[in-house]
Parts: structure tokens; C-alpha cells; sequence
């Protein structure tokens, strides 16, 4: 089932809801560079944190040129161990795994 | 005319029957879930069953709307083996309410060991009961293998697929799901899951077979009126309303008619 809508349509419907959403974006780095400024740590770009450094890194598949990105940011975030661990340390998800 | 057939009631207001009511929804269904809290005992949830086998329905039907319900231990709360037994031990006795379409929402959360003991063990239920299967998938980056470790469960047991509704899915679990022979629900919620617009475009790259959207409204911050919204957005895309019925009603009420107790035309209401 195709989508029913030309490309301009596309852009005209949903560009300025995703040009919003990436300037939230920009603005969660910069408000993260100004805390860990003042805090004497890292920034986005070198953060320890597996979160902040999942989201760096699909932004890299953002614009590799291949298709799904939806599809493959969600699995780069995913746990791909196959044994049921031993016991639920907690009830909720953090939202990203640690990246090689 | 829509279905929801995953919402919980238990945490929203009667305001939201009635704002439901005016947007379309003549049937729902409300699984068994965690209720932002844990359980102190197995009574906790022999009281949580009348409640979504008795006074839902009634609340619901004030409305023109139908109530229907799947009972279970939800995995957030399997962890602890010895409760989950005592409740286990409980559902046969509300199975036969005639709101009852299965047993649901049962999964994994953290994908843990007893979770997986927890859910076998329902999925034995079903099996002998000849029920339904609603089943939860995990959070974020628990999602893709518990998806995994769940199918893998159920076919283990020799259960047909075409019984079973897998929830929460997304654009990495959807074709896995689908492509065992299961049906698939994309849960329309803000922040986590799916948005409107990326469950519009999931039904446009694998089509509209064997696939539901839902709300899963609760008590954490959810739209009741998302399945709605969902049908608006199909709609400004030109999708066709034929197709647009096919995915927020006739879908669902073809996989829940299998449970013989699906009903959309509501009774007269009875408030209580
Ligand atoms: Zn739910």
C-alpha cells in the first residue's frame, strides 16, 4: 500500500513539525554542553553517557543514504542478547543500549 | 465507527467514555495490566478482575460503548514467582464473565527469567481453555528480544498464531511479527511507541493485513482519542476511508470475533 501523497505534499504537510523537532534537538545538546560545562564534564560529543551517545550516533544514520532509518536507529538502540536474564533489576527502559 | 481494542479504563474518567462515545468508539477492549503500582497481594487482583468484569462494562455502556476484557498477572509483576502462582490460580474462576474475550496483556518487561516462567504458564492456560493471546512486548531497547523470546514461547506450545495479537510492535519488530503468523498492534502513544504519522506509514510499507492500532491508554501521560486521530491522519493523506475502517475496525473485530464474545452493538446501559 503506497503512500497516497506526492513528495511537495510531504514536505508541505510535515516540514515545519520536523524543523521544530530538529531544532529541540539542538537545543538538548546545548542545554546538555551548558550543564556539563559548568559541571567540569564532558560534552555531547564525548559523553559517557549510553543514551546521549546512542542518540549521537543514529543521527549518523540519519543521513547515510539507505532506506529504513526508522527501522534501523530503533535496532542500533536495542538489546540483541538472546537469553532471559537472571532477574529484573528494574521495572522500566532507559531507551538505548551501550554501543561499541 | 472505531474499535479500540487496547485501553485501560480502570485509570481514565467517565469524561473519557463520553469523549470517546462522540468520536466514534462503539467496543473496546481493556487487558489486564500493571496499575503504576505493585500489588500487595493476589486479592489485590481478584479485586481488579470485578472491577474489569463488572463495573467497566456497566460504566462503558452508559455510553453505547461495549466493554470487553483479558485477564492476567502482567509481567511487571511476575517477578516474584510465588504471587504470580496465587493469581494464576485465580483467573479460571473469572473466565467464563461473558466480557472475557482471552487472556492478555501477557509478555515480558525486562525480559528476565521468571517473566519468561510467568508467561509460559499463562500461555499453558490459554492453551487448555482454548483462549485468546494478548501479549505485551518490552519497553525500548527490551523490545526487540523480548518480541523474540515471546514467539518464540508460544510456538513452543504448538499455539496458532492467527490467535495471537502481538502488541507495542514498531518499524523493527512489525515484519518479524507478521511474518509468523501473528497479528500485530501498533499502540499509539506519545514519547514511546508509535506516533500517528509513523503508524500511518508502517501500514504503508507492510500493508493492512492482520494489523490494528490502538490507544493503550493509561495512567501515564496517553490519548484516549488516539485511534481516532490516527484515522484523521490516514485521512489527510488520501488514504482511502474503506482502508481506514479496515484498520480501526473491521481488523479488530475479525481477530477478537474468533473469541465467539465480541460484541460492537451495545446492550441497554445499566448504571449502577
Ligand atoms: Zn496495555
Amino acid at each position: 500500500m503506497a503512500t497516497p501523497m506526492r513528495v511537495s505534499e510531504i514536505i508541505d504537510q510535515y516540514f515545519l513539525e520536523h524543523r521544530a523537532k530538529t531544532l529541540d534537538l539542538a537545543a538538548f545538546l546545548d542545554r546538555h554542553d551548558r550543564a556539563a560545562k559548568a559541571e567540569g564534564l564532558a560534552s555531547a560529543e564525548a559523553s559517557k553517557d549510553v543514551r546521549v551517545r546512542a542518540l549521537l550516533r543514529a543521527l549518523d544514520l540519519l543521513r547515510d543514504g539507505h532506506p529504513e532509518r526508522a527501522r534501523r536507529i530503533l535496532e542500533l538502540w536495542s538489546d540483541h542478547s538472546t537469553a532471559p536474564i537472571p532477574a529484573a533489576p528494574m521495572k522500566g527502559a532507559i531507551g538505548a543500549v551501550e554501543l561499541p | 465507527m472505531y474499535i479500540d481494542p487496547h485501553i485501560h479504563m480502570v485509570s481514565r474518567t467517565t469524561d473519557d467514555y463520553q469523549r470517546m462515545a462522540l468520536a466514534g468508539c462503539v467496543a473496546i477492549t481493556e487487558p489486564a495490566f500493571w496499575a503504576g503500582y505493585d500489588r500487595s497481594s493476589a486479592q489485590g487482583f481478584v479485586d481488579y478482575f470485578r472491577l474489569l468484569t463488572d463495573t467497566e462494562p456497566r460504566r462503558a455502556a452508559q455510553f453505547g460503548i461495549r466493554h470487553h476484557t483479558w485477564l492476567c498477572i502482567n509481567p511487571k509483576e511476575s517477578e516474584d514467582l510465588g504471587l504470580a502462582r496465587e493469581v494464576l490460580a485465580e483467573i479460571p474462576k473469572f473466565l467464563d464473565r461473558p466480557n472475557v474475550l482471552g487472556i492478555g496483556e501477557i509478555g515480558l518487561n525486562k525480559n528476565s527469567r521468571n517473566e519468561l516462567i510467568v508467561l509460559e504458564e499463562h500461555i499453558a492456560l490459554a492453551k487448555s481453555r482454548g483462549l485468546l493471546i494478548l501479549v505485551h512486548t518490552p519497553h525500548l531497547e527490551d523490545k526487540l528480544k523480548g518480541t523474540r523470546l515471546i514467539m518464540d514461547a508460544i510456538m513452543a506450545q504448538g499455539i496458532d498464531p492467527g490467535r495471537v495479537l502481538i502488541d507495542h510492535v514498531e518499524e523493527h519488530t512489525v515484519r518479524l511479527v507478521l511474518d509468523r503468523g501473528f497479528w500485530a498492534g501498533m499502540t499509539l502513544y506519545p514519547d514511546t511507541k508509535c506516533t500517528p504519522q509513523r503508524a500511518a506509514d508502517i501500514f504503508e510499507m507492510h500493508g493492512t493485513d492482520r494489523l490494528w492500532i490502538n490507544s493503550a491508554a493509561d495512567w501515564g501521560v496517553s490519548d484516549p482519542l488516539a485511534v481516532p486521530k490516527c484515522r484523521e491522519e490516514m485521512r489527510r493523506r488520501g488514504h482511502l476511508e474503506a482502508v481506514i475502517q479496515r484498520v480501526s475496525f473491521d481488523n479488530p473485530k475479525k481477530f477478537l470475533s474468533q473469541s465467539g464474545r465480541f460484541e460492537v452493538s451495545c446492550s441497554c446501559p445499566t448504571p449502577r
